[in-house]
């Protein structure tokens, strides 16, 4: 009190200090002033862009005009729960997604691993420059490279010729493949940043204690690394999921992305209603990992 | 760690594959921006080094190159400031739907590109009336940029206790001179380390700028997309690659130094280093 | 709370459709001063230089293009109403016209018009209930390619991807264009070779008409290489052994053979298509009836049908162009010139620009509808082709 009124029989308050004092003591006000731009634009802007796209769900198209009706229906949801193509393209979308996840973990973790841990540091800044550039070379030019690193007269075959042997060519495998090579980077630098956190002393009381190598691995990095894998698991698993022109430029077989890219001009609703699957999948998958502990380690 | 010298051998060999695995498409990319035919065969007939003067000289690629540039920094400070707003009110209060803002700060760069694109662009022309634009874009990439911000922003306020807050306030200063002073500074390297992802995840973005831009308009990735599909370019494009990968290595280093640097004061290795935390997030 | 009310007002207002409030569907009497600027949607390569730099000069309209990659992507772009005018295939077209997205074109005001080929004129695709709607551009077939080494004898029928045991021949090297308009291919192989299913028009095809073209399609599937949606993954595709025979547009054609691949396509001998005949696309530049600078679109659809653009986008492009005047040899020389390509005096003949005869056998693109034109109403429609077209790709 006696502070307060030190400072109120103050002469001269700027504009500053007088903002100050109205914040003082009102934390909901501070709050408030603090989330009302982030909130305005992702509840406001984004999560109502999402909600105008999704209402559109549930209506219907005319096939001649193009022009959307908006009269409540399922159709849209009933045709894809029918038709068995719907449900053949959501698996085989899952099914790569978690086997680029799995692959791109253990890839990844070695390299975290030996930058965060055994590199000395002049090794390890080139490793984190050397993993990070590849961020730099474009998506699309990589994609076109796979695709003609995977062609039929590609370097892939052109390399195992004297093996006798083909390369996978187009196909869901090339896209598992491509997607792997795409998304490493977004797994390693997690992990690494992960790794980095346990304190070599937590290893050495492990080594202390008598625990071989592997057991240290198997029983103090592992779960502790664990959440920083699943948080580079969220990108690995939704990039997936929503891709569209990986799938295009090396293989024939359609994933998610090219369902609801194929729809959006002709028949908006049913698009958003394929839509909702990534969505749905998405939202569950961020909520586990959230209850994992992965948000710590994004 | 001690490992034995096997341990280290296939970790060292497991390391080789991985780095081996990232790099050969890329050697295969600037191999072809060497191609002297313009058909992507393998191997290349011949080599020329013809196509980087082209791309240098070509205006298109200068003019995508700037919009990219210039979209790239705005959306970039959009993200910080709403990034650090966001961070702050989470780190330092306690509210209802704490929880949320995480979750919801995170959902734009989850959820599948084409939903975010399809949704704002829908948005923009239907509900809004507007024409798409670099503006369009620029909110776009905003909006998924947030979370690189926030997310290291907030991991940098949890690292580092409210009480030195409170001691400057004690000391006198109000919240702006605090904020100013002491907490800014202490969150540079998040900062600098979130605007550089924030920056290069713009740089790269391609689905969401397709449904997004106006007509005319062109970043470098839709410049990309659109001379990909040209025979004649492609060598071009290929170049254009390179170059932009070869200029980045000297930011990106420089970042790296720039945030181990400034390690040693917020804790050596139990702090982590913040260009590869910051990097965490696509 | 607030953001939730403003979520609700966000969706009400979400409820509403496109900017349609300035729409006039009303021919332009007369063309005035140009407003300084022109917003086109078009095929990749139709807006280009020098044609375009010139057209700028000229008329002082600054010219910005959205290039769109499907019939599908030009007709919602149109819809959205920011735009002034497209270069619009026969599979949109119908849909423009019935949801008011373009005004009827007063011929009379585009001088160029008189010498375009007379069998361009008054089509289905650009004219409906006898009002034009549009000025054509140019057009192209789809024609059969094959790779020389690898396929033997010189296919002359579409059986070689089409028929079942044939096309298993060339498994995994079959090309085949990735459009749900592709089933319109199947109908024309299948009017052919299978006469009792009564298939006339390959766009409007009956329930059982549409099956049976669609399960060609699926038994298509297991054999074919790639699907193709733009033309370099088409080349590459060719150039690196990955297809061998496929259906293709001349500009892809040209490319490789330009560039020693060994490609072949149907010879002047079979009227440079399979015996069946063969899909192809007609383009007509279209006016949005929200132009917000109509002055500058009639300018451009005249300027683009002049004997020198015409001529220079065509050789571009790899089509056979509208304008007949185009193809007088000097003007496709000065053309070819200001391309940077080489000179190519027999240009309007190898795309059979003047050739009637040859476009005859050519099924252009247009719209499947309901309608099935000859006074039943049980065709399948656009929205049925595309859903088959998901199942067939799988």
């Amino acid at each position: 009190m006696e502070a307060a009124d030190a400072l109120a029989s103050r002469p001269r308050r700027s504009a500053g200090r007088r903002l100050a004092d109205l914040f003082h003591g009102r934390p909901g006000l501070q709050v408030g002033s603090l989330l009302s731009g982030p909130v305005a634009w992702l509840v406001v802007g984004y999560l109502g862009s999402l909600a105008v796209l999704l209402a559109a769900a549930f209506w219907n198209v005319s096939a001649l005009t193009g022009e959307v009706s908006q009269t409540f229906s399922l159709d849209n949801f009933k045709t894809l729960v029918t038709e068995p193509v719907y449900r053949t393209i959501a698996w085989r979308t899952i099914r790569v997604a978690s086997l680029v996840t799995i692959t791109d973990a253990l890839l990844a973790f070695p390299i975290a691993f030996y930058m965060a841990k055994v590199a000395s540091p002049r090794a390890r800044s080139a490793l984190v420059v050397a993993v990070l550039m590849p961020l730099w070379s474009f998506y699309l030019v990589k994609v076109y490279a796979w695709r003609t690193i995977l062609s039929a007269g590609g370097a892939l075959n052109w390399a195992l010729e004297p093996l006798g042997i083909n390369g996978p060519g187009y196909g869901t495998t090339a896209v598992w493949l491509v997607m792997s090579y795409l998304w490493l980077p977004y797994m390693i630098i997690p992990i690494y940043a992960g790794l980095e956190r346990i304190p070599d002393s937590l290893l050495s009381a492990s080594e202390d204690l008598g625990a071989s190598p592997f057991t240290t691995f198997r029983r103090v990095i592992l779960p502790l690394a664990f959440p920083a894998v699943v948080a580079g698991s969220i990108f690995t698993f939704s990039l997936t999921m929503g891709d569209y022109i990986t799938p295009t430029l090396v293989s024939n077989n359609q994933f998610i992305g090219n369902v609801v890219f194929n729809n959006i001009t002709n028949n908006l609703p049913l698009a958003s209603a394929f839509a909702c699957v990534p969505i749905i999948v998405m939202i569950i998958y961020l909520l586990v990992a959230r209850r994992l502990g992965a948000f710590e380690h994004l | 760690m001690r490992l034995s010298t096997r341990s280290k051998l296939l970790l060292r060999l497991a390391v080789g594959v991985g780095l081996a695995f990232i790099y050969i498409p890329l050697i295969v990319i600037a191999i072809y921006a060497f191609n002297s035919s313009t058909l992507l065969e393998w191997p290349p007939p011949g080599l020329t080094t013809a196509w980087f003067p082209k791309a240098v000289e070509d205006s298109s690629v200068r003019d995508a190159f700037l919009t990219s540039m210039k979209v790239g920094l705005v959306a970039t400070t959009i993200a910080l400031f709403l990034g650090t707003l966001a961070s702050l009110a989470v780190a330092r209060h306690r509210f209802f739907g704490r929880e949320t803002v995480s979750f919801l700060v995170i959902l734009p760069i989850a959820l599948p590109g084409i939903v975010t694109g399809v949704a704002l662009s829908d948005t923009f022309t239907q509900v809004l009336g507007v024409s798409l634009s670099l503006l369009t874009v620029i909110i776009g990439h905003a909006t998924f940029c947030i979370v690189v911000v926030y997310n290291n922003v907030i991991a940098r306020l949890r690292r580092s206790a409210p009480s030195i807050d409170e001691a400057s306030a004690d000391l006198g200063a109000d919240p702006w001179q605090t904020f100013r002073y002491v907490t800014l500074p202490a969150m540079r390297t998040a900062l600098v380390a979130g605007a550089l992802l924030a920056f290069a995840l713009s740089f790269d973005e391609i689905i969401v700028t397709l449904f997004t831009i106006g007509a005319g308009q062109e970043t470098l990735p839709i410049w990309i997309f659109n001379n990909l599909f040209r025979p004649n370019q492609v060598p071009i494009v290929n170049a254009v690659a390179v170059i932009v990968v070869l200029l980045s290595i000297l930011p990106v280093y420089l970042a790296h130094r720039l945030t181990r640097e400034e390690e040693g004061v917020a804790g050596a290795r139990a702090g982590g280093p913040s260009i590869a935390e910051a990097t965490a997030t696509p | 709370m607030c953001a939730a009310g403003l979520v609700a007002i966000l969706f009400a207002a979400g409820c509403g459709s496109s900017s349609s409030s300035n729409r006039n569907t009303d021919m332009a009497q007369s063309v005035g001063k140009g407003e300084g600027q022109l917003d086109l949607i078009a095929w990749q390569y139709y807006v280009g230089n020098p044609w375009k730099t010139d057209f700028e000069k000229q008329t002082g309209c600054q010219v910005n293009v959205k290039v769109a990659g499907t019939s599908d992507e030009m007709v919602q772009l149109m819809r959205t109403g920011q735009y002034d005018g497209v270069s619009a295939s026969g599979n949109a077209s119908a849909r423009l016209v019935e949801a008011g997205d373009v005004s009827p074109v007063n011929v009379n005001l585009v001088p160029n018009y008189k010498t375009i080929f007379p069998d361009l004129k008054d089509q289905p695709y650009n004219t409906f209930d006898g009002t034009h709607y549009g000025i054509p551009h140019g057009r192209g077939a789809n024609i059969l390619m094959w790779n020389t080494d690898a396929v033997k004898p010189a296919p002359k029928s579409w059986d070689v991807i089409l028929d079942p045991k044939k096309a298993a021949q060339y498994k995994g090297k079959i090309s085949a264009y990735d459009d749900p308009i592709y089933i319109a291919d199947a109908a024309v192989y299948l009017k052919a070779h299978q006469p009792d299913l009564g298939i006339d028009n390959p766009y409007e095809l009956t329930e059982d008409q549409f099956n049976a073209a669609v399960d060609l399609l699926k038994q298509q599937r297991p054999n074919v290489g790639e699907y193709w949606s733009n033309a370099l993954k088409q080349i590459s595709a060719f150039a690196n052994g990955d297809d061998e025979v496929g259906t293709t547009w001349q500009y892809q054609y040209f490319v490789l053979r330009d560039k020693g691949e060994p490609v072949a396509a149907s010879p002047a001998s079979q009227g440079f298509v399979p015996k069946e005949g063969a899909t192809g696309w007609s383009d007509t530049w279209m006016i949005s009836s929200s132009a917000a600078h109509p002055n500058c679109m009639y300018k451009w659809m005249n300027f683009i049908v002049s004997p020198k653009a015409n001529a220079e986008v065509a050789q571009v492009f790899g089509e056979a162009p509208a304008q007949s005047k185009a193809c007088e040899p000097n003007t496709l020389t000065a053309a070819a010139k200001a391309d940077g390509y080489p000179v190519n005096p027999k240009f309007c003949d190898e795309y059979h620009a003047g050739d009637p005869s040859f476009w005859k056998r050519v099924y252009y693109w247009q719209t499947p509808l309901a309608d099935c034109g000859n006074g039943s109403s049980d065709c399948m429609d656009y929205n049925d082709w595309v859903s088959a077209w998901t199942e067939i790709k799988g």
